[in-house]
């Protein structure tokens, strides 16, 4: 009887705390729509690149020669292509793979810039000039030249368009990573953790990575639309993709040809949802920094 | 001034050293045999070894670096495979083309962003500063071959406006005698109009495409470093001074407003310079990106890493300039170095 009063008041107490992330969240939706409509069009994406292959009217590769290079019309959405694909069906198959291209690339560099920049932060000293050095060193190349580089050097495959893509994010996330670290270094509660005996690495994963967690979540989603554009030029130019897998990058360099020839539909569509995909991710990132950092709120 | 040059052009050094450092490494340390990249699909056991020593590989690394800085020190980027030709005297040959194309695009950006930024930010909240936020957010989205390949669609197939994105010239002009190697003042050194106005046309709407990819960032500080600035003591004084608008906005604001906007350029630049390589994709434009472009597909990789290190240098030289620039504008930054 005691137990269950506790645990209401409990709840009751909690209660508020919960409300407030709540009602917070739907402020600055409110006082920012856009958001909202980011929301919904990531859910969107998501769900395409869940079951997108699954549901498509048409194969995405099987070809008809007899219906190439149709308009939009009820039995093609889109149109077809050269070949007689259906455009609709590569364009939403073609989601999962720019996805995962995406969140691989952000994944890589989150651990590994992250983790660099939270060293660099905390430990100072060579760590922060060894670290501070790399990222300089990147940032001196144009970044989009610098990934054509090292997909060239490691070779023409996915995974090394997830590499290159997360190589020239590093330095961002360094310097997010760092400047958070580096703040919070003599804070009281790492001074705490420190004097109850926590060693350096415990103290870096176990207390200061949770805190710069929601800035670096914004990082994510900030750099998510940059990792989408990287990967489709780098496979607009040929590299990484080889058709005739669907991709949205390769799908506007096959339509490039027909434009010129006023069959706008084939490079349209997957460009549009390109566009889309990366302004959704803006969008994003912009509303989850007002959420988690409000004094940067444009 | 020229001591500031001097010290800054020493902080470049060490940047330099790791742009080699890692142009060289991108070939020899990764995995992936750099003779059977350099011997091409074709090669057998024997050429490739014929290959790896006559490129120096079989040698220790510290060896071919010296090597590599060497021939770099000497202008010597190594030979195309496919072409056979020395890739610093194609690089060289293609640069103005490049150039001309990059440097229109960042004239056009901000000939729109800053204008835009400055109303967005003098008339914050009206129509302006909508379509201010609107170009700002929406640029940054646009993914750059897209927009060309709409810019062509629109301006060259529907309206007929433009012609065919062929290149620099369409067949029947002939390009200019080469003075500066812009297309666009050697025909008017040379008093040629018909040229220039033919090499006008096929350059417009590739320097569009990366004009409207720039406009977003540099609209977006120039407004809100303009808030910023508007709101500080010494407008507030000029204003109370009874200074007119116009001569408190341009004169006063605008200069300081300059620093964080000059600052921008850097990260511009380096968007500018990777978008160039797909925007001289979708209009056949004969420079450098493309160049590479063509190279990375057949496997060919001394032009790419020639290309990689051209553009990492540039960059990097781009940035010392803006760095002046900075010091031109604010004379509090001449002083202090």
């Amino acid at each position: 009887m005691t137990e269950t009063t506790l645990n209401a008041s409990a709840a009751t107490a909690l209660k508020p705390a919960r409300n407030s992330i709540f009602s917070h969240a739907k402020y600055v939706i409110a006082e920012n729509p856009v958001t909202g409509l980011a929301f919904a069009l990531f859910a969107l994406i998501a769900l395409a690149a869940l079951i997108g292959p699954y549901i498509v009217p048409h194969d995405p590769l099987a070809s008809d020669t007899a219906a190439s290079l149709k308009p939009p019309t009820f039995a093609h959405w889109f149109g077809t292509d050269q070949l007689g694909r259906d455009i609709f069906s590569r364009v939403v198959v073609a989601t999962r793979l720019d996805f995962i291209i995406a969140l691989a690339s952000v994944a890589l560099v989150f651990v590994a810039g992250g983790f660099a920049g939270i060293a660099a932060g905390f430990f100072g000293g060579w760590t922060d000039r060894i670290v501070g050095r790399i990222s300089d060193t990147i940032m001196a190349f144009p970044l989009f030249v610098l990934a054509m580089g090292i997909v060239a050097a490691l070779g023409n495959t996915v995974t090394n368009i997830v590499i290159a893509t997360a190589i020239i994010n590093f330095p961002l996330y360094v310097r997010v990573a760092r400047a958070e670290a580096n703040v919070r270094r003599d804070a009281g509660f790492v001074q705490a953790a420190r004097l109850s005996g926590n060693g350096d690495f415990r103290i870096l994963l176990m207390h200061i990575l949770p805190n710069i967690m929601p800035i670096m979540m914004v990082q994510i989603s900030l750099t998510m639309g940059y990792a989408i554009l990287n990967a489709a030029g780098l496979s607009f130019i040929g590299l990484g993709v080889k058709p005739p897998t669907p991709e949205w990058g390769i799908m506007v360099a096959e339509g490039a040809a027909n434009i010129i020839s006023g069959e706008w539909w084939i490079a349209l569509f997957p460009g549009a949802a390109l566009m889309i995909a990366v302004f959704c991710f803006n969008l994003l990132g912009d509303g989850l920094r007002d959420l988690v950092d409000p004094q940067r709120r444009t | 001034m020229l001591a500031t040059l001097g010290k800054r052009l020493v902080t470049v050094i060490p940047t330099l050293i790791g742009v080699v450092i890692v142009t060289f490494l991108l070939t020899r340390v990764l995995p992936g045999d750099p003779a059977v990249y350099f011997a091409g699909p074709a090669a057998t056991p024997q050429s490739i070894a014929d290959i790896r020593k006559s490129l120096g590989l079989d040698r220790p690394l510290p060896e071919q670096f010296a090597r590599y800085v060497n021939d770099l020190a000497h202008g010597n980027l190594g030979n195309s495979l496919s072409t056979g030709r020395p890739v610093a005297t194609e690089i060289t040959s293609r640069l103005p083309a490049s150039a001309e194309l990059t440097l229109l695009g960042l004239t056009l950006s901000l000939v729109i962003a800053l204008p835009l930024g400055i109303l967005a930010a003098v008339k914050q909240g009206s129509w302006i500063d909508h379509t201010c936020r609107i170009v700002a957010t929406a640029g940054v989205s646009l993914p750059v071959f897209f927009t060309g390949l709409l810019l062509v669609y629109v301006f060259y197939f529907q309206l007929g406006w433009s012609p065919a994105p062929i290149g620099r010239l369409d067949a029947f002009a002939t390009a200019p005698p080469q003075i500066t190697g812009f297309y666009l003042l050697d025909s008017l050194f040379t008093g040629n109009f018909e040229t220039f106005r033919a090499a006008f046309s096929q350059l417009i709407l590739p320097a569009l495409t990366l004009g409207i990819f720039s406009l977003a960032p540099i609209t977006r500080m120039t407004r809100a470093s303009m808030l910023a600035v508007l709101a500080s003591d010494f407008v507030r004084t000029a204003r109370a001074s009874g200074l007119d608008n116009r001569t408190v906005i341009l004169t006063y604001a605008f200069r300081n407003a300059m620093l964080p906007v000059v600052t921008t350029l850097g990260m511009v630049f380096s968007f500018l310079l990777g978008a160039n390589v797909l925007v001289e994709k979708v209009f056949a434009w004969p420079g450098i990106g493309s160049y590479a472009v063509e190279a990375l597909l057949q496997s060919d990789f001394a032009p790419v890493q020639g290309f990689v290190l051209t553009m990492a240098v540039l960059y990097v030289a781009l940035n010392l300039l803006i760095d002046m620039l900075y010091g031109v504008i604010d004379p509090r930054v001449r002083l202090e170095g």
